[in-house]
């Protein structure tokens, strides 16, 4: 069935590369989609452990501080030391030392609990600098791209943050594409990366615990109705296993978009602050643009039957 | 002793480490995997254990025969998870951090105590793993409940190789808090330099004593090396890239038995630990 364009406005796209288990290769093949996919906005998401801007060494444009949620915060001489805060902290995160409250800034949520009940209001509520988020240029286009203060929290807040600039900055460039670095595992910054998204690139390497791993982001992207694909990574370290994947992928309704060798270009690369796509026209390479033209026909289908929910 | 092995970016090799390590471990020990949104060093150890227990998070529901719509518990609320307004109360328990907050402030006794799964806690007396309900964000509380576990169902006296989740923020902080020991696993590129120092700033607050294994020492550059050397970070291992214990470990394959060579590397790099620890327990 063929819709008609019905509107002008662009239709913009947000592919999200994920992997569940980490180190297998996300960022690498973000960066050759980047070059790949030319003109689109790039995103990190993994804004705990960036690294795609390793690659693409973005001029920064602007630089804005990520200030979100709260901590609290004793006065030590208004504490009376009563302990009520103590005893109803939920995230073990004050104490009590020479009978004055302590409160541990790893632990606390910020939930405002100790600062509402105390009874000599003696602990004040800041806000939580937690981290510094940037626009920049790319060689590969504009980026959006951020740094959380190590140890912090709020990864997923500033997460969100990120995906609603990249969509101001891709309606202002013009941009049909939004592609995204996301972070590993399936927890809060994942799933802040994931809902909404029109394509999750999972990309995975035939080993037990990638499998593993592969089936609980699937499931997740089902969980959001994220339509997914897979790429295997590494694939002739373990061609049986490879296969396997791709068998199970199929099960769950995943498509599988190609698989790309083992091979030590994707280092050399990286050394090289390099795309792997970049850096020559081998097997990788050439496994990366079919890998992507795959992406660009899933994309177009999808224009023409909307599969899942798409948030715009 | 408890031993975090950790890491800033995922896949430099912390389960491949952890599972060596405790295979060579001289004394009786336990393992807990502590990377609840993925954990995989029960692939590695065994058959899927045995699951002790589910793990829940208490958030409110609202009863509306007796709220009387005042507004403190969604002005108290700091996480959007109860809304009250114009007459109409509505809670998203899948918002809900489970501070309580709101059970304490309500003053109609209207909130009451429903549960959410955050996911589940798996084991034996060696063994302890989490695994996150796929779906949930919050990883943090199920890792402070496996470690409580880990109290109650560990021998005391047995030393802890814990495998920590990847990253820097709070799932990772709250795995190697309170620990003895916190070996970094990383590896020797751009990225695995940039991820091991912010690792190691994020985790140097807690005073905890740390050292560095390079996974695949020989692939990429120098960066780390010069990093560890400027900042006292101490090499404690390298283990050198292999295709065929890369291969071993796919098929789910302790790397420690893979050859006498990586058996012997990682007892040594266990014994260097233990002697670390002990040092400083004695001083």
């Amino acid at each position: 069935m063929v819709s008609l364009e019905t509107s002008k406005a662009i239709a913009m796209q947000e592919i999200l590369i994920i992997s569940g288990k980490g180190g297998t290769g996300k960022t690498s093949v973000t960066a050759a989609f980047a070059h790949l996919a030319a003109g689109a906005v790039i995103c990190d998401l993994d804004v705990d452990a960036p690294d795609l801007h390793l690659i693409l060494d973005p001029a920064i444009k602007s630089s804005h501080d990520f200030i979100s949620g709260n901590l609290a915060r004793v006065a030590p001489d208004k504490c009376d030391g009563c302990g009520k805060c103590a005893e109803l902290c939920r995230f073990q995160a004050i104490t009590l030392k020479d009978a004055k409250a302590v409160v541990d800034e790893f632990n606390c949520e910020g939930c405002k609990v100790c600062v509402t009940f105390c009874p000599t209001r003696a602990i004040d509520f800041p806000d939580n600098f937690c981290g510094r988020w940037y626009i920049s240029d790319s060689r590969f286009g504009p980026m959006v791209h951020a740094q959380l203060f190590p140890g912090e929290e709020n990864s997923g807040r500033l997460v969100a943050l990120l995906r609603q600039e990249a969509k101001k900055l891709a309606e202002s460039n013009q941009a049909e594409i939004i592609l995204s670095d996301g972070p590993p595992g399936i927890g809060c910054p994942v799933i802040s990366s994931l809902s909404g998204s029109s394509l999750a690139v999972i990309v995975t390497e035939p080993t037990q615990s990638a499998i593993h791993d592969l089936e609980r982001v699937a499931r997740l992207c089902s969980h959001f109705s994220v339509p997914a694909c897979v790429l295997v990574n590494k694939a002739d370290l373990n061609q049986p296993l490879a296969e396997d994947i791709e068998r199970r992928a199929g099960q769950q309704g995943l498509v599988s978009i190609g698989r790309l060798p083992f091979d030590q270009i994707f280092v050399q690369a990286v050394v090289a602050g390099k795309a792997v796509t970049e850096i020559g026209d081998d097997r990788s390479a050439s496994a990366l643009r079919k890998a992507w033209q795959k992406i660009e026909s899933i994309l177009n289908n999808g224009k023409t039957q909307p599969k899942g929910e798409t948030k715009k | 002793m408890k031993i975090a092995v950790a890491s800033g970016k995922g896949g430099t090799g912390k389960t491949t480490v952890a599972s060596s390590l405790f295979s060579v471990w001289p004394e009786l020990a336990a393992a807990m995997d502590l990377d609840v949104e993925e954990p995989n060093l029960h692939i590695f150890l065994g058959p899927d254990p045995r699951r002790l227990r589910t793990v829940w998070l208490e958030v409110p529901e609202l009863d509306e025969e007796r709220c009387t719509y005042c507004g403190l518990c969604s002005e108290l609320c700091q996480f959007k998870a109860i809304s009250i307004f114009d007459g109409v109360g509505m809670t998203f328990p899948e918002m809900c951090h489970g501070c309580g907050g709101c059970f304490e402030i309500c003053p109609a006794d209207a909130l009451k105590v429903k549960r959410r799964e955050i996911g589940s806690i798996h084991g034996n007396q060696r063994f302890l793993m989490g695994r996150l309900r796929v779906g949930e964000a919050m990883s943090p509380p199920l890792i402070r409940a496996v470690r409580r576990e880990a109290e109650q169902i560990f021998d005391p006296g047995m030393d802890i190789i814990m495998d920590a989740p990847p990253g820097v923020s709070c799932p990772a902080a709250a795995a190697v808090r309170d620990t003895d020991f916190i070996l970094l696993v990383a590896e020797p590129t751009p990225f695995g330099c940039h991820d091991l120092k912010l690792a190691h700033q994020a985790f140097r607050p807690f005073g905890i004593p740390m050292g560095v294994a390079v996974n695949r020492a020989g692939i990429g550059d120098d960066s780390i090396y010069s990093y560890c050397s400027g900042t006292g970070l101490e090499i404690m291992a390298e283990i050198p890239f292999d295709r065929a214990a890369a291969e071993a470990y796919s098929s789910g394959q302790i790397v420690a038995r893979f050859s006498e060579k990586m058996r012997s590397l990682f007892r040594v790099l266990a014994d260097s630990i233990r002697r670390k620890v002990l040092q400083r327990q004695e001083g």
